[in-house]
């Protein structure tokens, strides 16, 4: 394989690997202050379909991002209020919160089937996105890219190195001590569920923006899915979520050129498709069986509903 | 006057059973002014949404026909669901549990007998088992999360079907479309209405339904569950076993939706086709909370989202509604009943201004 089409895959691989490290950074955020939100999918589709019928109908690719962020925020929002204001019950929501997603997605979407939209530009740093090999590989992708890996810094700072940081991991962990030395634990967890949001729709926005320009009914193909078990693989810590996030877009780029490659051993297409899902089987299992389990992390309020004693 | 928000002591029976209603009331509103917002005519929308297609035998009998496989399923989840155990992937269990029933069909296509139907039912609830042991053995041996093994397996089992019709179970003279033989006279489900498509599987799913309360409520088993989902460690003392739930309640959905699977082929259907249903191992959820995890309320809610599909098909036709309306309805609903069961757990009183709280 010659150097050129390395560089291609590589970039493919980077690619691909966004989308799942905006929404798996997002839940991560959720999560460490103890919310599990399952609609990830949901709030991804609605940022993909909701970036996309802006950016066609306005032609500004900017304003199409900002509300494809701001879509995902809204259906957070509407899953904190069930959830951290009524009590509900956290799974049950999120997997209410995905099926709405895919209705409200493909209800909005159907008028844009087929549209072309022009994809996100790279930016090119005059100069240097011309060196070979490695102008590509570092100067050659779009603004959401470099977002999605300034993100990545930026929570892993703000969790560890932060005052706003600290709170939110100690309403994680124990909600009720948080809330006796006087956190609002409601409000951080408002807060960081739509943070969890905006992300997803950034996610969602990344797929339809750049990844492949269109949009699709049900696109995400299960990508909110694998984001969630993305941030157990990570045991809930941002850079391991950017590792894992390049190994499931390792994995899917891998099938693709497979596939484009007339198939590996004969296996038909749709074995190769299915391999993302299997490796998600398969890492779940490794990181729940190694003998690394009992250090996993898991905030220890996650998934608990809290209601402040009166 | 102040608004005060208490928890109530115990749940509210009267109002556990209301609020699905109030929950459908809800989204009917919210319906109205979807229709209105989108500039369809919001009555007559909703009168072809939920209306005219009860008025005729037909359309009751396709609301069956679709009821059947959702309270199936249903049923089966809601087992689990009780018990904190959550099976997402009733779906890819459906869609196994066709590929298994099926095979046989295929196998014994065209020979007679009334034992081939049987047999093909066995392999279906087989089917949907055997997949759902997949999460089951995850969970219980190494603790790995079953929403997501099972929910991904259903991707799996979705192309696992596409390979079988575009390549070795391809009609020979099918003219190239991805679908498999039709299955010949012994291997369809007898229709028990004539004229219409209505087939022994909504009766099935009425009994099976019925049986799954009588299990729920007089036997050890049921208690079992319904103790591992409350007070896990209570039953942990009563030596009721976690991981024998698991097993239990994923072996009963999957072989449910694997049964629900076949009767879509044997049914409506009659051969395989890369897609089985419009999502019913997903819709089943909906309709197993709007059942309130109740065997009997379940066969209301599965009727409920069946027409939930059935309006939506006829108002596309009549008044031109883009088809995904369902699945906001759908959601929307499952939203709504999930905000008033805030009502059966707290209650909101008005009151008097609180007199200043005086330290103890």
């Amino acid at each position: 394989m010659s150097l050129d089409a390395m560089v291609l895959i590589l970039i493919t691989v980077i690619s691909a690997a966004t989308p799942l490290l905006y929404a798996a950074l997002g839940e991560l955020v959720a999560e460490r202050a103890g919310v599990l939100n399952l609609g990830v999918e949901g709030m991804m589709l609605a940022g993909a379909v909701t970036a996309f019928a802006v950016t066609v109908t306005t032609g500004s690719a900017s304003l199409g991002i900002v509300a494809g962020a701001i879509a995902g925020a809204v259906l957070a929002f509407a899953f904190g209020v069930l959830t951290l204001s009524l009590l509900a019950n956290q799974v049950a929501t999120g997997l209410a919160l995905t099926i709405f997603g895919i209705g409200l997605s493909a209800l909005v979407g159907a008028g844009f089937v087929g549209i072309p939209v022009e994809r996100l530009p790279r930016l090119a740093v005059p100069g240097v996105s011309d060196l070979p090999v490695l102008g590509p590989l570092l100067f050659g992708h779009d603004v959401l890219v470099y977002l999605g890996l300034l993100m990545t810094f930026g929570v892993a700072w703000f969790l560890k190195r932060t005052r706003g940081g600290m709170i939110l991991r100690a309403v994680g962990e124990s909600d009720v001590s948080a809330h006796s030395i006087g956190y609002d634990v409601i409000k951080v967890r408002y807060l960081a569920v739509l943070f969890g949001g905006l992300m997803a729709g950034l996610g969602g926005a990344f797929l339809s923006l750049s990844y492949t320009p269109m949009w699709v009914e049900e696109m995400t193909a299960g990508r909110g899915w694998i984001a969630l078990a993305l941030v157990v693989f990570a045991s809930w810590r941002p850079w391991r979520v950017l590792l894992g996030a390049y190994l499931f877009g390792g994995v899917t780029i891998l099938q693709l050129h497979a596939q484009g490659a007339g198939g590996l051993f004969g296996l038909p297409a749709q074995v190769l498709s299915m391999l993302p899902y299997l490796a998600t089987i398969l890492v779940l299992t490794i990181i729940a069986a190694g003998p690394w389990r009992g250090r996993l992390n898991a905030p220890a309020s996650l998934g608990k509903p809290f209601r402040p004693a009166t | 006057m102040s608004l005060r928000i208490e928890p109530r002591t115990e749940q509210s029976r009267t109002l556990l059973y209301l609020t699905p209603l109030l929950a459908v009331a809800l989204t009917v509103v919210c319906g109205f002014f979807i229709f209105l917002f989108m500039g369809y005519d919001p009555q007559a929308s909703l009168y072809h949404f939920f209306v005219s297609p009860l008025l005729t035998l037909y359309g009751l009998s396709e609301l069956a026909v679709k009821a059947g496989p959702l309270i199936m399923i249903a049923v089966g989840l809601a087992l689990g669901f009780r018990a904190g155990i959550w099976n997402i992937g009733a779906e890819g269990q459906l869609t196994m549990g066709a590929i298994a029933g099926g095979g046989v069909a295929l196998l014994f296509w065209e020979q007679q007998g009334a034992w081939i139907l049987p047999l093909m039912a066995l392999a279906g609830i087989l089917g949907g088992m055997a997949y759902a042991a997949i999460p089951a053995f995850l969970k219980t041996k190494f603790d790995v999360n079953e929403i997501l093994t099972s929910l991904m397996l259903t991707y799996v089992a979705t192309l696992f079907l596409s390979i079988l019709v575009y390549g070795p179970w391809r009609d020979p003279a099918g003219f190239n479309f991805p679908q498999s033989r039709m299955f010949s006279e012994w291997e369809l489900l007898p229709i028990i209405l004539e004229g219409t498509r209505l087939h022994l599987g909504f009766p099935i799913a009425v009994l099976i339904a019925i049986a799954a309360w009588v299990v729920l409520t007089k036997t050890v088993v049921g208690f079992e569950l319904r103790v591992v989902g409350q007070a896990p460690q209570a039953a942990a003392y009563a030596g009721f076993h976690r991981n024998r739930v698991v097993w239990l309640c994923l072996l009963a959905s999957g072989g449910l939706a694997g049964l629900a699977g076949l009767f879509e082929i044997a049914g409506p259907i009659g051969q395989l086709i890369p897609t089985l249903t419009p999502g019913y191992g997903f819709t089943a959820i909906i309709v197993a909370f709007l059942g309130r995890l109740h065997p009997i309320g379940i066969i209301f809610a599965g009727l409920m989202m069946a027409l939930s599909y059935i309006g939506g098909e006829n108002a596309q036709v009549e008044v031109g509604l883009p088809q995904a309306i369902t699945g906001v309805f759908q959601g929307l609903l499952l939203f709504i009943l999930l905000a008033t069961d805030f009502l059966t757990r707290y209650r909101i009183r008005f009151t008097a201004p609180a007199r200043e709280a005086r330290p103890a």
